[in-house]
């Protein structure tokens, strides 16, 4: 059965099927069963941050870690394909923005700085905190998970 | 907070400190640095702090140490042979002797360990305890206070996140793709 | 003498992380790899927040999530947010002393201090 692993290189089926068999198969096969886990789960730390432990912070560096793991496995080159440096870079930005943004939104709303209790996106103040908070973790995990990766690819790029 | 199992992880962790310094192939030095901090992570586990041993495990054991490893990856892996006189290593322990000496005249001072009458524990956290969920709507008393209590802090360190990533990116980044 | 030894006791866990604190800094300065000196910086910075989140711990409590219904006592949730804050600032700080590094050895091409001193002496 043929795999695409070699078309990323240019290289044929045979050399590659042989590189990944010396690099470790059983690594591989734990590998594609991890990551998605991995990154499904940064997804649901994100997300329960209100409830339970867990937050931006922690999201991002677990989505890293999931998205370093496929590199370290697969070859740096894939996962440059496949996460790239730019759109890092404007996940980044995004991030910090929603934070700062949301924050202003609350100056228009006649509230202080940041002071979710203005915003009307809910009917309460205690409601509209609590959707401020979690739109400010969004912003935290990504720009986490951003930053995380794109210091890894700077340092991960080899010796030229 | 049990004292046999807390002892026991406290010397472990002071072994692995010792030795991940004193030794000289960097690669080893990185491991137990790496086992340093996931025990002290279980440590904060044992002591109730569940966000901060989340965080430390994630941080600590997994991201700081592929980055440590990246970089003797780039450089050399192991110690250059040592070049310096025997005296300033007699004037480094000698250094770290009053530096113990004095952090160990403090101590005294300090309150009994889990005492809830210390004075950290008044003025302003029974106030978070008891009105966080009605003033912000979130269980987890610690995100409510990092998102909102005090929400301009975590702003500032989002910014030194950002920060250092555009620092390492001038820093060593060769080509631009 | 009986207070040393009653002292020593008590507050014996505080006497760890000023043991723990002294073996980071003695990496920091007793080294002259670049490389040992920032693990020895983190050995540092860690045990340092091992001292905030020891004392935030009180007998009998238990984690800083709200239960429904039962009055329960709950750890001090103030040092476990300073030390969320600090770990992130540590691992930063630790990524720019580590590009630091890297530059430095591709402009001296060793990653010892002294060799590195009597190269620029000899610029």
């Amino acid at each position: 059965m043929k795999t695409d692993v070699g078309k990323v290189d240019g290289k044929e089926n045979g050399t590659q099927t042989r590189k990944a068999i010396k690099r470790g198969i059983i690594l591989r096969t734990n590998a594609i069963f991890m990551v998605p886990f991995i990154l499904l789960w940064g997804l649901y730390v994100l997300t329960h941050g209100s409830s339970g432990p867990g937050g931006g912070f922690q999201a991002g560096v677990v989505l890293a870690a999931g998205v370093i793991l496929y590199a370290v496995v697969f070859g740096l080159d894939r996962a440059k394909r496949d996460f790239p440096i730019k759109v890092m870079l404007l996940i980044a930005s995004i991030g910090v923005s929603i934070y700062a943004w949301v924050g202003l939104f609350a100056l228009f709303f006649g509230g202080n700085y940041l002071e979710y209790g203005a915003l009307p996106i809910g009917h309460e103040p205690a409601e509209s905190s609590e959707l401020g908070i979690e739109m400010v973790e969004i912003g935290i995990g990504l720009t986490v998970m951003a930053i995380m990766l794109s210091i890894f690819y700077d340092f991960a790029h080899g010796r030229d | 907070m049990i004292l046999a199992v807390d002892i026991l992880l406290l010397a472990v962790a002071i072994l692995l400190a010792v030795k991940a310094i004193q030794t000289k192939d960097l690669i080893e030095s990185i491991i137990l640095f790496s086992g340093y901090s996931f025990i002290l992570a279980v440590i904060w586990f044992e002591l109730n702090s569940v966000d901060v041993s989340f965080t430390e495990a994630a941080v600590g054991a997994g991201v700081s140490t592929i980055l440590l490893v990246a970089v003797v990856s780039l450089t050399l892996r192991h110690e250059e042979e040592e070049t310096k006189s025997p005296i300033r290593s007699y004037l480094a322990i000698l250094a770290c002797i009053v530096f113990f000496a004095i952090l160990a005249v403090g101590v005294p001072d300090m309150p009994k360990i889990g005492d809830p009458n210390a004075p950290h524990h008044q003025h302003v956290v029974p106030r978070y305890i008891e009105k966080s969920y009605e003033e912000t709507g979130v269980e987890n008393i610690v995100t409510a206070i990092l998102a909102n209590y005090r929400g301009y802090d975590t702003l500032g360190e989002v910014t030194v996140i950002f920060t250092a990533g555009i620092s390492v990116i001038l820093l060593i980044r060769r080509v631009w793709e | 003498m009986v207070d040393v030894v009653e002292i020593i006791l008590t507050k014996y866990n505080y006497l760890i992380y000023i043991a723990l604190m002294t073996i980071g800094f003695y990496g920091m300065i007793g080294k002259s790899n670049l490389i040992k000196k920032l693990i020895g910086m983190s050995v540092f910075q860690y045990s340092i927040f091992l001292f905030y989140i020891s004392i935030a711990d009180i007998h009998g409590g238990t984690a800083p999530i709200l239960i429904e219904g039962e009055k329960v006592t709950y750890v001090n949730p103030l040092p476990h947010v300073l030390i969320l804050t600090a770990i992130v600032v540590a691992v930063s700080t630790l990524a720019v002393g580590l590009s630091l590094a890297v530059r430095i050895y591709r402009e001296f091409g060793s990653l010892d201090e002294n060799k590195i001193l009597m190269g620029l002496k000899d610029e």
